[in-house]
Formats: structure tokens, C-alpha cells, sequence
């Protein structure tokens, strides 16, 4: 692959509204292969709009997103098959009440992937281990704590095999106490070189593991680059703003 | 009040009425039966094409809606005369010369599910969106959302509702009387006719309630089973 092609995922002036409201203006944005980026800014500045663009959860009203050569952003896309590639966490983790972890994880790969259900289940006790939760296989999400259900989220979005992964905001509904667990689960993927797209509001966590950062502000990509540099010496004056503020909140 | 006891609740009465009754009741019992199976399937299906998405299956949701506006709205006596009465008057080969057992079952059928697809939406609308969304992000298609991720949390949630309407859909299978189906209540009405005494009618009025309770019973059961199941106990 040569040229613009290069990128793993790219995104060119991308353009979604709600109604009257233009949520994302002319979004650009590209992430290699193996590459973490950190999308930051206030609540309200697109980011988790921007991730559900990119896995066709939601619709752009204007620009392309190409993910893995393939533009996404056409008419004649296989949605399933696209999102089967690109596994998404959610802030409410949004996991199955209905089903036990072990059932949660083991869905989408025999359902979407077509998986023999021994397959998908030995696969899914791997993901157990490697997220510390194999005596969990049987419960219910409801009992498991936040951190633990959300670290099953990951679970089963990992279960699909997915060559991108997308957080949105994942600690954020959390207990400060149940937030290191799941970015340590998190650290881990960024250090098997798992591609990911991350929002997040947990400043030092991006700044330890993205390659970039990304400052989303009012539906623009106002500053991107390494996180040392945006961290210490931003360019923007909004993004001097707005990490201000995080400071004197005390999250960096 | 002997003479109130005496024309409900006379002893030999109300024994002499039980195997006429009871004879009768057993039609009451297939009626439920059937209908209540029929009901759950067609109004499953109507209430999910109520839900179909876009914009081209936009005639499909108006039939549903359409018919279930007509059938919650009219009553059941109505459609019983309609369909027991004027459908044989047609005429019509494989249609008209069904008995009447085939059209009262038709017409708890076609009443009742209209209601029971109100029931199961409301149970499929209170499945949070986040959920369809968690389901479509992991690749699974419309179809198997709602199949494996939607349905299940959404019947599990109407099972009192709508075992609430079944028990109204078994008392109901009574008024198929009119039809001149000879069943509990009408066996009632001949013990009365044959002995003036009403007993017969409390017998198929404990028959009823006889078998309501037990399905009362069977909700509360499921209920708590699941929510022992699913719920954490203590945190």
C-alpha cells in the first residue's frame, strides 16, 4: 500500500449532524497500524460521535473514512462485516443482563463469526485469563462490580478478533478504585499492538500510552500530535484552556 | 340469606352440577389453550413488524397498526357475532363451513392479540437502545439483535402483563356461549333451566378461578426466579 493508503484508518472532512446541530465539522484524522491515539477535550466536543462513525453506529452526513483500504463510508458496505473488524467499548459497558459473562463474550463469534461453540468458548476462557476473571464465566454482569464488567466488555469485543479497537470513555463511569484495573487490561492491548482509538478524560493514562493525542474541540481536530508535546507545550490557546481546567480539577 | 345460599351454594346442587359443568368447562379449556398459543406467536410477530425499521416497510407497520386499533377497540361480543354469525352467512367453501369452535377460537385470536402486541412492545421499547447498539457493534445483524439480545430481555420483562391478559382471554372464552357453543357456561345455564337452581353457575365460576390462580402463582415464580438469577444479592 502506498500513498494515502498507507494509513490504517483515515478520515477526511468528515461531517455528521443531529438535526440542526452539526456534532463533527470536517473531521481529518489517521491512525497507523499499531498506533494508540488519545482523543481528548470537554464533554459535547464529538469524540464519542467520532468513534461510532468509524464502526458505522452512526452515519456521517459528509466526508470518507477508509478503515483497513476499504471506504467504509459508501453505500454498498457490509455493516456487519465491518463492525465485525472493529470492536467498540462503550462508557456503560453495555454488556447482556441476560446472559452470563461466559455467554456475553462467547455471542458475536458464534452468532456473527460462525464460530463451533467449543471454539468460541475456549477462546473466550483465554480472554477470561488474560482479563482475571475465569471464575467469573458463570455469573451475571449485574454481579460483578463496574470495573469487572467493564474489563468483560473489552472481553468481548477482543473475542471477535478485531484488528481495531475503539474506547469510548470507558472509565468513566467508574469508581476512581476500579479504574487503574481497567486500564491496566487497556496498557496491556497498547503493548501487544492492538490499534486503538481512545476517548478519554484520564490525562496522565494518554499520556503514558497513546503514540498521539488529539484535541477535539466544538467538532473540530484542533491539535494533534506526540502527547508530550501537547501535554507541555500545546500550540492552541483552547487546548491551553482546556487542559488548564483538568488540572485544576486535579485529573492530570 | 338461606334462600342466597340456597340458589348458589346447595350442596347437592352444587355437587349434582359439577360433571355437567365440568363437561363443558373441558371445551373452555382446548379454547384457552389453542387461542393462548396462537396469541403468542402472532403477536409477537405483529408487534415486531411494528418495529421494522426504514421506510419502505412503512405499509407493513400501518397494517399492524391499523389492525391493531380495530381489534383492541372493538369489543369481543362484536367480533364473535361478526365472525360466528356473519362469516358462516357467506358462504364461502373452506370459510364458512368451519364450526363453531374454529370461530370462537378466531375470535379470542384476532381480540387478543391485539392486545398482547401492545404488551410485548412495550416490553421490546423499554430494552434500552444501548443495548440493539451493543449488539450491532459485535457484527450480529438486525435480525439476530433482536433474536438473541433484544427478544429475550424484552419478553422476560412482560411475562406478568401478559399472563395478566391470558387470564382475561380464559374468563372470555366463556362469552363464546353466545355462538351456541355448548360450554362451561352454558351447561350452567341448563342445570339451572333444568333443576331453577343457579349453583351450576358458581361451579363454573370456581372452575375459572380454579384455574386462574394457579398461572397467578407460576408469574410470581418466574419473577423471582430471575431476579435471584440475574440480580446481585448484596453489594
Amino acid at each position: 500500500m502506498t500513498g494515502a493508503n498507507s494509513h490504517f484508518v483515515s478520515l477526511e472532512a468528515v461531517t455528521k449532524r443531529f438535526g440542526d446541530l452539526e456534532v463533527l465539522h470536517g473531521i481529518d484524522l489517521t491512525v497507523d497500524l499499531h498506533q494508540v491515539v488519545c482523543l481528548i477535550g470537554a464533554s459535547g466536543s464529538g469524540k464519542s460521535t467520532l468513534l461510532r462513525c468509524i464502526n458505522l453506529l452512526e452515519r456521517v452526513d459528509a466526508g470518507t473514512i477508509v478503515v483497513d483500504g476499504q471506504t467504509i463510508t459508501g453505500t454498498k458496505v457490509d455493516v456487519n462485516k465491518l463492525r465485525r473488524k472493529i470492536g467498540i467499548v462503550f462508557q456503560a459497558y453495555n454488556l447482556f443482563p441476560h446472559m452470563t459473562v461466559m455467554e456475553n463474550v462467547t455471542l458475536g463469534p458464534i452468532q456473527a463469526l460462525k464460530l463451533p461453540k467449543a471454539e468460541a468458548r475456549d477462546r473466550a476462557r483465554e480472554l477470561l485469563v488474560l482479563i482475571g476473571l475465569e471464575d467469573k464465566a458463570d455469573e451475571y454482569p449485574d454481579r460483578l462490580s463496574g470495573g469487572q464488567q467493564q474489563r468483560v466488555a473489552i472481553a468481548r469485543a477482543l473475542a471477535m478478533n478485531p484488528s481495531l479497537m475503539l474506547l469510548d470513555e470507558i472509565t468513566s463511569a467508574l469508581d476512581p478504585q476500579l479504574i487503574g484495573e481497567v486500564l491496566a487490561l487497556v496498557r496491556t492491548l497498547a503493548d501487544e499492538g492492538m490499534t486503538m482509538i481512545i476517548a478519554t478524560h484520564e490525562m496522565s493514562f494518554a499520556q503514558e500510552v497513546a503514540d498521539r493525542v488529539c484535541f477535539l474541540d466544538d467538532g473540530v481536530i484542533l491539535e494533534d500530535g506526540p502527547p508530550r508535546q501537547i501535554f507541555s507545550s500545546p500550540r492552541e490557546a483552547r487546548t491551553r484552556e482546556f487542559l488548564q481546567r483538568v488540572i485544576e480539577s486535579g485529573r492530570l | 340469606m338461606g334462600k342466597f345460599l340456597h340458589a348458589f351454594f346447595s350442596p347437592l346442587d352444587f355437587l349434582r352440577a359439577v360433571p355437567q359443568v365440568w363437561d363443558g368447562f373441558q371445551t373452555n379449556i382446548k379454547l384457552m389453550v389453542i387461542a393462548e398459543a396462537l396469541v403468542l406467536v402472532f403477536a409477537l410477530t405483529v408487534a415486531i413488524v411494528r418495529g421494522l425499521p426504514g421506510r419502505a416497510l412503512s405499509p407493513l407497520r400501518a397494517i399492524a397498526i391499523v389492525y391493531t386499533d380495530i381489534f383492541r377497540g372493538t369489543p369481543l361480543i362484536l367480533v364473535l357475532f361478526i365472525v360466528g354469525l356473519g362469516v358462516p352467512a357467506l358462504n364461502i367453501t373452506g370459510i364458512s363451513d368451519r364450526s363453531l369452535f374454529v370461530y370462537g377460537i378466531v375470535s379470542l385470536t384476532l381480540v387478543y392479540t391485539a392486545y398482547v402486541t401492545e404488551v410485548y412492545r412495550a416490553g421490546i421499547e423499554s430494552v434500552h437502545p444501548s443495548q440493539r447498539m451493543a449488539a450491532r457493534s459485535l457484527g450480529l445483524s438486525y435480525t439476530q439483535a433482536l433474536r438473541f439480545v433484544i427478544l429475550p430481555q424484552a419478553v422476560r420483562r412482560v411475562i406478568p402483563p401478559l399472563l395478566n391478559d391470558f387470564i382475561g382471554l380464559q374468563k372470555d372464552t366463556a362469552l363464546i356461549t353466545v355462538l351456541g357453543l355448548t360450554e362451561a357456561a352454558a351447561q350452567a345455564g341448563f342445570y339451572s333451566s333444568d333443576y331453577f337452581n343457579y349453583a351450576g353457575f358458581t361451579v363454573a365460576a370456581v372452575f375459572f378461578i380454579i384455574l386462574t390462580i394457579p398461572l397467578a402463582r407460576f408469574t410470581d415464580h418466574l419473577v423471582k426466579e430471575r431476579e435471584l438469577r440475574e440480580r446481585a444479592q448484596a453489594v
